[in-house]
């Protein structure tokens, strides 16, 4: 249907899209490159001069780097987990017949439009406070003594706010994709003999595959990003400083811009990685 | 009025030319069908005519006028989509009266207009309804209303049956013949299927990789077809085609024969054979009749109900008059 | 096609559903309970569940106190804002894009993705650095700009898998029928997209509701929104449950009300379409 003429609009309307996303691409990008090449501290001097990758060099060997490393890999790859078993799980039974499958679906989702501000301060205070949160009434019904948890289990107290947030997510995503599953394969595979335990991990586990690896893909990124979170509960004390906090205190609490920047483009190019595989399938998506 | 005139039109993406030079003329009134196998052209070769792609090279002309560079809504065309095309937010009675809106018309104008055409379709009790409402053949009813509303200078159909299903599609036929004997305006229309092309057409385009194969009546079309593409592709069952000796002995490099022009006997014939399966359609009976020299089985159509069964012993003869003889480029030998 | 399903096995699923879900619903749940009781009912041992003198105090001292409608008048602005602004700027991309695909179409929404995927720490400098030297750092128009362009690849890819349901056809007809580029869009593009147009603001407003990275870096006092309101909570009034959950309430009972409109739009537009 294309003509000359729709092809020349079609550039005209598509360029203020195209333009804004690459100046906001382009314009911080380099500045970040160009801060991280050089010793820069607002408070303290301000533009001290050039040293090339020393920035890069000291942002890794720097005694928090690996700390933050870990810390980063424990929640990302806890809340991975959590969401991705439970949100097959919950998937499965969403996709059973029941009454009220509606507000069902409706109690499930929720937690992920509640604003992170909010869901990790009412974890924090209404459930984990060691006095008056929930946790510690159910502790003491049963005659334990309450965890504090933001202190003795901090990674462990994270992981669960920051799944409560993302398993909806991942559950309206599964069960999207559970539907799609066509039930005359689950009917040919009854045919074929297999019992339920074989139809779940030869024909339906497979059809989740790519819906799963999506997931993990687009969580990976919101995930390593994460911020208010740890911003609000424990501001990155008792070892729940990511590397995306770390960065966020080189950069704004101790004002060290060009280690900060350096560790950015650390981020950037560990979320680079990451995109390229989801871009990879949702451009074989396109095509279809 | 609707001539239409194809002078050297040719069409290519990028490098790849999907219609070389072409020439064709549709004469006013006339009834036209574009027939081909899928990826033939014959779409691309609808939608140059509709002016909704460019042509890249050659001149269009409707009426005399030159129309290559005259953009869709001024060509004075009216298309059926395959897939219809209704809006779907629309009633019918909007979808119908869309033309006449876009051209300016006054309400009541508009209204007397949707109001003829519903009764020529039988859609007079759904006008309120939404196209999501309809049935298959109601929807194709309403996309043929919006085009005929317009009382354009010729109707362009590309492949409208192709979603109904066979019962339907059968009446939908009728109904196309019968609004062309009516109307007596211009229609092409493109198909991929040889008995639409047949029995609609007055005039039959065959196309194959952009090229015209043959142009002429259904019944030219049958008795002389121009080479083996279109001897195979018009006629159902196909045509028999033979190489090999048995060609050789009638001075070609192919010969065809069709089922209906074979003669079968028990006794003494040109071919002897063993026959297979067998469809009983009751009016008809084909044979597939495998035959000493000959590759492929021959497929013979008797009438009525014969009484031969899978395994038995038949000969074969053709019939003179309607045998086809074509050379080593597949043309025919007159 | 479908079996009868046994009315037990119904009911157990149903029973099982419900428990999980409103495990999951229950901080929620905890929350807007919370925010009608008094102080010391909200700390109670045992807790009180329901038997309690429901009150409306605690949202008139978070209102009083905190100013709350400034907050959420700049949450408001800053969501409708930053999507309204988006929408205009991604409905002919997409409607390009859609339409007139060429050979780069596809690159290019892959290049928009990408965008999305940049970490916001790793230009968080730049970005407080030009605010402050544009003078407008805690401006609520920065944050709309900002806020629409970290979710504008988002809009584009979300309107152009609608309009790509569009048929072709449908317009090629509009075409035939005498309409023009301008009656294209008005009577036959524009009506049948705007479910599509509409879900997209939906859901970009919410994101744009609960970003609280830029909002919570960029803001202090004049264009501070809800998320940093709440993070204002943190401590020490953070341990005053009721009025925390009063906050809190008001600050998601507009979105989740919202949020429940928009749950299919939601798989198609944070998946890019890559889930059906």
């Amino acid at each position: 249907m294309a003509t000359q003429s729709s092809r020349s609009a079609a550039r005209i309307m598509m360029a203020p899209a195209v333009f804004l996303l690459l100046v906001w691409m382009l314009v911080p990008l380099c500045m970040t490159l160009w801060f991280s090449l050089r010793d820069y501290r607002p408070l303290r001097g301000g533009d001290l001069g050039f040293v090339g990758l020393e920035n890069f060099a000291r942002f890794v060997s720097s005694s928090s780097f690996w700390p933050a490393v870990f810390t980063t890999v424990l929640i990302v790859g806890g809340v991975l987990l959590v969401s991705i078993v439970f949100g097959v799980l919950l998937a499965m039974l969403l996709d059973q017949p029941m009454w009220g499958q509606g507000v069902v679906r409706i109690l499930v989702i929720a937690p992920f439009f509640v604003m992170p501000t909010v869901s990790a301060l009412v974890w924090k205070n209404m459930f984990m406070d060691p006095t008056n949160g929930v946790f510690a009434h159910i502790w003491r019904a049963f005659g334990a003594d309450p965890v504090v948890w933001l202190t003795d289990v901090p990674i462990l107290s994270l992981i669960l706010i920051i799944s409560w947030q993302w398993l909806p997510f991942a559950t309206l995503i599964l069960l999207t994709a559970f539907q799609s599953l066509d039930s005359e394969q689950l009917e040919a595979a009854e045919m074929d003999g297999a019992n339920p335990l074989a139809r779940f991990f030869f024909i339906a586990l497979p059809h989740l595959s790519r819906a799963i690896t999506i997931v993990i893909l687009i969580q990976t990124i919101f995930l390593l990003a994460v911020f208010a979170e740890i911003f609000v509960t424990t501001g990155g004390a008792f070892g729940t400083r990511t590397l995306t906090y770390l960065i966020y205190q080189r950069v704004l609490e101790s004002q060290n811009v060009g280690l900060g920047s350096a560790g950015g483009v650390y981020a950037i190019i560990l979320a680079n990685i990451v995109a390229l595989f989801l871009m990879r399938i949702v451009g074989k998506n396109l095509d279809r | 009025m609707g001539r239409i005139t194809l002078d050297k039109v040719r069409k290519a993406f990028g490098d790849v030319e999907v219609i070389p030079p072409l020439d064709l003329t549709i004469e006013d009134g006339e009834f036209v069908v574009f027939v081909g196998p899928s990826g033939c052209g014959k779409s691309t070769l609808l939608r140059l005519i509709a002016g909704l792609e460019d042509v890249s090279g050659g001149e269009i002309r409707i009426d005399g006028q030159d129309a290559t560079m005259v953009p869709p809504a001024k060509r004075g065309l009216a298309m059926v989509f395959q897939s219809y095309a209704l809006y779907p937010h629309m009633s019918v009675r909007k979808n119908i009266a869309f033309p006449l809106r876009m051209a300016g018309l006054d309400r009541a104008e508009q209204e007397r207009r949707v109001k003829a055409a519903a009764e020529v379709l039988n859609l007079t009790d759904y006008l309120d309804r939404r196209p999501g409402q309809l049935s298959g053949g109601q929807r194709q009813r309403v996309a043929i209303g919006r085009a005929i509303v317009r009382e354009p200078a010729a109707f362009l159909f590309d492949e409208p049956l192709s979603n109904l299903d066979a019962a339907l599609r059968v009446g939908m036929r009728l109904e196309i013949s019968e609004l062309h004997k009516r109307l007596k305006t211009t229609m092409i229309y493109v198909t991929h299927d040889q008995v639409e092309a047949m029995t609609m057409a007055d005039k039959i385009v065959v196309l194959r990789a952009g090229n015209i194969e043959q142009v002429g009546s259904p019944l030219e079309l049958y008795r002389a077809p121009r080479n083996t593409f279109v001897a195979g592709f018009i006629g159902s069952p196909k045509m028999n085609l033979i190489t090999g000796p048995v060609a050789a002995q009638h001075d070609a490099t192919t010969i065809g024969i069709r089922p209906e022009h074979i003669r079968v006997t028990e006794g003494a014939g040109d071919w002897q054979g063993t026959v297979g399966v067998s469809e009983h359609l009751g009016s008809d009976t084909f044979f597939h009749v495998t035959c000493a020299g000959i590759a492929e089985p021959l497929t013979v159509r008797v009438g009525g109900e014969v009484d031969l069964r899978y395994g038995d012993t038949v000969h074969l003869t053709p019939d003179p008059e309607h045998l086809h003889r074509f050379d080593a480029q597949g043309l025919r030998i007159a | 096609m479908a079996r009868a399903v046994t009315t037990q096995r119904k009911a157990l699923n149903t029973a099982i559903a419900w428990t999980v879900g409103f495990l999951i619903f229950f901080p929620i749940l905890w929350t807007i309970l919370t925010s009608f009781k008094t102080e010391a009912e909200a700390i109670a041992n045992p807790p009180v569940i329901l038997f309690f003198d429901w009150t409306l105090e605690n949202y008139g001292v978070v209102q009083e106190r905190s100013n709350y409608m400034r907050f959420l008048w700049n949450s408001i602005i800053i969501a409708g804002g930053s999507t309204l602004l988006g929408i205009l700027i991604a409905v002919p991309a997409a409607w390009s894009m859609a339409f007139v695909p060429s050979r780069r179409t596809k690159d290019i929404l892959l290049w928009m993705l990408s965008t999305k995927m940049l970490p916001a720490v790793g230009v968080l400098y730049p970005i407080y650095l030009l605010c402050i030297q544009l003078g407008v750092l805690d401006n609520r128009i920065a944050l709309v700009v900002i806020l629409m362009l970290i979710n504008l690849p988002i809009i584009v890819w979300m309107l152009y898998t609608y309009f790509k349901e569009i048929p072709g056809e449908i317009l090629e007809a509009a075409r035939m029928d005498g309409a023009g580029l301008k009656e294209e869009l008005l009577y036959v593009l524009t009506p049948m997209a705007i479910p599509g147009i509409a879900s997209t603001i939906l859901l970009n407003f919410i994101l744009a509701w609960n970003e609280a990275f830029w909002t919570l870096n960029l803001t202090s006092v004049d264009a501070a929104p809800l998320t940093a309101f709440i993070a204002s909570y943190s401590s020490p009034e953070g341990l005053f449950f009721a009025k925390l959950s009063a906050a809190s309430t008001m600050a998601i009972a507009p979105i989740l009300i919202l949020g429940w409109f928009s749950q299919k739009q939601l798989v198609r537009g944070l998946t890019f379409g890559a889930v059906k």
